[in-house]
């Protein structure tokens, strides 16, 4: 019997896996910058911009950002499959989330090479 | 429905409805920081996203709007918001190294479980003092 929805979970554990992975990255990437601001304060806009001009330093945020998004994702679809029921609006809201999600990866890559 | 069976004659009825504490003040230690977790992290989705890429895309435009910035930041409104991000921040970090390690059948017995959801409700609160202190 198929009593599987076309917006459930997908009954994988890819999302699961993926969910600690990020979670691990982001883990290592807060406890380097938490740590840095908490010995060092704020930093001018000399030193801002410089640090964010290399270009390993562009790469590594980036992949913290789109594991901050895809976390995000995993995360906020759980908790509409939880509260949210009548399916078309369960997936108009996944939509939602899924192109706000996009358009902030793009804002990253623009914010971090735009200029 | 299959009826129950049935071995001494009666049954004992069930005690119907059956109300649950719903009241989260009245959680156990893990209740509250898995709701906790999932607050904060639905917070952050909403608002610390957009507003983080805000500003990180205002810090690194121009020296102009770099001090633009840093001036609402140095407004003490903000700060408490910030300092309420950095909490959600914290806690939903430190409620996820927990899960990690349940995961890796780390402290999974009830006594270990609650000690450790503790740890994590009271790390979240000292270290946002910490940087509470050292924004202020």
């Amino acid at each position: 019997m198929m009593n599987k929805q076309p917006v459930g979970a997908h009954y994988g554990w890819k999302d699961w896996m993926i969910q600690r992975v990020t979670a691990v990255i982001m883990l290592l990437f807060s406890v380097a910058v938490l740590g840095f601001l908490l010995i060092n304060g704020g930093v001018g806009y000399g030193e801002w911009k410089q640090f964010f001009g290399g270009e390993l330093v562009r790469v590594l945020t980036l992949m913290f950002l789109m594991s901050v998004f895809y976390h995000a994702w995993i995360g906020v679809r759980n908790v509409l499959l939880d509260y949210v029921k009548p399916l078309w609006v369960r997936l108009t809201l996944q939509v939602v989330v899924v192109l706000f999600l996009a358009g902030c990866s793009i804002w990253s890559v623009s914010i971090l090479w735009g200029r | 429905m299959a009826s129950p069976p049935v071995a001494s004659g009666k049954l004992t009825p069930k005690v119907r409805p059956k109300y649950y504490d719903l009241n989260l003040l009245h959680l156990p230690m893990p209740g509250l920081v898995s709701i906790f977790h999932r607050i904060t992290g639905v917070a952050m989705f909403l608002f610390l996203i957009p507003l983080a890429l805000l500003v990180f895309q205002g810090t690194l435009d121009s020296e102009a709007s770099f001090a633009t910035w840093k001036g609402y930041l140095a407004h003490p409104l903000v700060k408490v918001v910030v300092i309420g991000f950095i909490w959600a921040y914290l806690h939903h970090l430190f409620a996820g190294i927990r899960y990690l390690l349940l995961d890796l059948h780390i402290g999974i017995d009830i006594a270990p479980a609650q000690a450790s959801a503790k740890v994590v409700l009271i790390a979240g609160l000292i270290v946002t003092a910490i940087f509470a202190v050292r924004i202020w």
